[in-house]
Order: C-alpha cells, then sequence, then structure tokens
C-alpha cells in the first residue's frame, strides 16, 4: 500500500471516529441542542482551511526562490483543498446561524473576514486558469498567494475593528479555552482527521498534477 | 541607492511625457470619475441626506473604480514596440521599475481623487475644506496600498489573455482591508472627529501600505521575466 493511500485510510478511521465522538460520546448542548453538534465540522475545516493556505503561500514562497514546479504544484493543490475546507466552513456556519442567530448569513467581523480570505483564493484559482504559459501561471499564481497569506492578519484586524455577533474564538482566542473537556474530545478528533484529509488530498492532487503535466 | 532612485525617476519621467503628450488615459479617466458622479446620484436618488450618509463609501467606490481602469493599463503602453524587453534588459534591481511604476500610478490616483473630492464637494453641496488636511492624509495611505496592488496585478494581467476580467478579480479582494479602513477613516472625518480618533485605521493603512509595497517590491522582478 502506498504513503498516499495509508494516509487515506488513516484520514477515513479519524473521521468514523469523529462521528462517532460527535454524535454518541459528546452530550448535548443545553441551550442550542443537538444543532451545537455541527460545531464538529465547522471549527475543524477552518482550521484545515488556514492550514491549506498557510501551505500554499509558503510553497509559493518556496517556488519563487528554487523554482522548483513541484512547490508550484503544491501551492495550486493546498489552495483548491483549501478552498473546499473554508466553502465547507461558510456553508456548516450558515446551516449554524440560522437556527441560533435567525439568519443564514450576517456581516460579522468573523465571517467576512473568512468570506473574504475565499474570495481571494477563489480569484488565485481563477488566475491559475486563465494562464496558460506554465512557467508564467507559475510565478504569477505564487505572487497572489504570497499576497494572499500576507494579507490575512490585516484583513483580520480591518474586519474586526469595522464590526464585531460572533462567539470570541474559543480554541484560539485570548484567555483559557471555556469548553468543557466533554465537548473537546470530538473536536480534537474531527480536528486530526481534517489535517490527514488535508495531507490525503494533497498528495493525491500533486500527483495528479505531475501526471497532467507530463502527459 | 542614487543609481535605484534614477532608474526610478527615469520610468516615473517617461510615463509622465507620454502621458503629457498623448493625455489618453487621465483625460478619460477624469470624464469617468464624472460619470460615476452622475451614476450614485441617479442610484441614491436626490435625498440629500441619504447621500451625504453614503458619502465616504460612495467616494472611496468611485476611487477604487477609477484605479481598476487607471492602473490596469499602466502597463499596457509597454507592451507595444517592444518595450517590454526593453524593461527587461534594464541593468540592475527590476524593483526600481517597480518603484517608478508606482509613483506613476500614485500621481494619477492623487489627480483622480482631487478631481473627485471637487466635485463631489460641488455636486453634492459638501463642504470639505475644514476637514481638507485630516482627509489628505487617509487619502494620501488609501492611495498607496491602491497603488501598490494595482501596479503588481497590472503587470501580472498584462501578459495575459483575460486582462479585463482578471484584474479586477484580483485586485478587489486585495482592497477589502484598505477600502474598510479608508471608508471608516473618511466617515469619522467627515462628521468632525479629529485625526487622533482615526490613529488606529490609520496605522492599520501603513501597515497594510507597508506590507503591498514590499511583496510588490519582492516579487516585481519575477513578474516582470515571466
Amino acid at each position: 500500500m502506498s504513503a498516499a493511500s495509508v494516509l487515506g485510510w488513516l484520514a477515513v478511521v479519524a473521521l468514523a471516529a469523529g462521528l462517532v465522538a460527535g454524535f454518541g460520546y459528546a452530550p448535548r448542548e443545553v441551550v442550542q441542542g443537538n444543532v451545537q453538534r455541527i460545531m464538529y465540522l465547522h471549527l475543524p475545516s477552518i482550521l484545515a482551511g488556514y492550514l491549506s493556505f498557510i501551505v500554499a503561500g509558503a510553497a509559493s514562497v518556496a517556488y519563487l526562490v528554487t523554482k522548483r514546479l513541484t512547490w508550484d504544484r503544491c501551492a495550486a493543490a493546498a489552495a483548491e483543498i483549501g478552498v473546499l475546507f473554508a466553502a465547507l466552513m461558510i456553508v456548516s456556519g450558515s446551516i449554524w446561524g440560522r437556527p441560533t442567530w435567525g439568519v443564514w448569513w450576517t456581516w460579522d467581523a468573523r465571517l467576512t473576514s473568512t468570506a473574504v480570505l475565499l474570495l481571494t483564493w477563489v480569484a488565485y484559482l481563477l488566475l491559475r486558469a486563465m494562464v496558460d504559459d506554465p512557467d508564467a501561471r507559475a510565478r504569477f499564481a505564487a505572487v497572489v498567494g504570497i499576497l494572499g497569506v500576507a494579507q490575512i492578519p490585516i484583513v483580520h484586524l480591518s474586519v474586526r475593528w469595522w464590526r464585531t455577533l460572533h462567539q470570541p474564538s474559543t480554541i484560539l482566542g485570548p484567555g483559557p479555552a471555556t469548553i468543557d473537556a466533554a465537548f473537546k474530545l470530538p473536536l480534537a478528533l474531527n480536528a486530526v482527521a481534517f489535517t490527514l484529509l488535508f495531507a490525503y488530498f494533497l498528495t493525491r492532487r500533486m500527483e495528479i498534477a505531475r501526471l497532467e503535466e507530463e502527459a | 541607492m542614487t543609481r535605484y532612485a534614477r532608474r526610478a525617476g527615469i520610468v516615473l519621467w517617461k510615463d509622465l511625457l507620454t502621458e503629457r503628450r498623448s493625455k489618453e488615459s487621465l483625460n478619460a479617466l477624469l470624464f469617468f470619475s464624472l460619470l460615476l458622479l452622475f451614476l450614485f446620484e441617479f442610484a441614491l436618488g436626490p435625498d440629500r441626506e441619504r447621500l451625504r450618509a453614503a458619502l465616504p463609501g460612495l467616494l472611496w467606490l468611485g476611487f477604487v473604480l477609477a484605479g481598476l481602469l487607471g492602473l490596469g493599463k499602466s502597463f499596457m503602453i509597454e507592451r507595444d514596440n517592444d518595450c517590454w524587453e526593453g524593461l527587461r534588459l534594464t541593468p540592475g534591481d527590476k524593483s526600481a521599475i517597480y518603484v517608478g511604476k508606482l509613483l506613476g500610478n500614485f500621481l494619477t490616483m492623487a489627480v483622480v481623487e482631487v478631481f473627485v473630492l471637487a466635485l463631489f464637494g460641488l455636486f453634492y453641496d459638501v463642504d470639505l475644506r475644514p476637514v481638507l488636511a485630516p482627509l489628505a492624509v487617509v487619502l494620501l495611505l488609501g492611495t498607496v496600498g491602491l497603488a501598490a496592488v494595482g501596479t503588481l496585478f497590472a503587470a501580472m494581467t498584462a501578459q495575459v489573455r483575460a486582462r479585463e476580467l482578471l484584474f479586477p478579480v484580483l485586485l478587489l479582494p486585495a482592497q477589502v482591508p484598505l477600502l474598510l479602513a479608508a471608508v471608516s477613516a473618511t466617515q469619522s472625518l467627515l462628521l468632525g472627529r479629529p485625526l487622533a480618533e482615526v490613529g488606529h485605521w490609520l496605522q492599520l493603512l501603513a501597515v497594510a501600505d507597508l506590507v503591498y509595497v514590499v511583496v510588490g517590491l519582492l516579487t516585481f522582478e519575477f513578474i516582470l521575466d515571466a
């Protein structure tokens, strides 16, 4: 079995464990009820999304420094996966927001900044689709990728000052995490599962890109 | 260092001279800004209060739209007569070309902004004179960021088929933080607040400018050589 297949199966096992923990082990949340369980999908997908974009940015820098096409493929693959996870996060957030906040979408700080992040990386994918010359595509995409990561903190800060409904970050926010251990286990399991899934997608996607270029 | 500045200056001088002789883009840009002003009025209706409330946003929307047109074509003149080859063959650090183009774009945008500001004051009956000095700071910081990303993406998209489509698609997401900061700061200033009260927005604009200019300086040669 190849390394990629092993990663894939590990991801499947971790996802199954995350599902069991999320629906079976974790208690029903007192205020929101079962709807809250969407968090076990929502939060890991944004973590995986950020991971993807940071990998895409780092691979972009690596490409400009080394000019090796592997890095370009890595950046492109990571960007695609990042867009997938970020879209999953926004959709799951919308489904969670409707029963708890009463709206599908609101221009709250965190929603807006992640949406802007998603837009930036969709633009990155559009750029890749519109440039035919592989060398130019790799260079241009790398520059846009670097900007896309460099602007994350700026976007976050600007949007936070502009508007602040979303609860403050539970896991990454300042101060100790305000979450009971019973909720933490499925979160952690799913975070691991999504990271494995990211690694699996990344290796597979890079392999496909390599084969496409050779063809 | 002086050589670097001289190279940037030559690019700027060349662009200004071409523009002075052809008067191609600036005239069209100023006319476009005037058209925008009419469109805003038609879209919002004659209610003065509503217009005034929307003024800071409209102002910056106008700048960004003018920027989409003006900045996007800043590298198009290099496409003719093998000028692009000439730029590539320039000795020394290629980022000097970026600096020259950035300055040219900044100046173009500055002229457009002063023009739009005057028209807004005139047509929408807003007295901008008391806030002109603090507003100039916001304009300066907002425009540097717009021109920095715009110049970089213009050099990129000048070499792409679907240039008109790709330039706005790339530029607009990168403009979001600048737009938020500049519109919020302009809003406060127009309400008569002192400049110190929008200090955090100015800092954010300055940091964003710095990040965008530094990324531009470091990556420009990769775009030119593509």
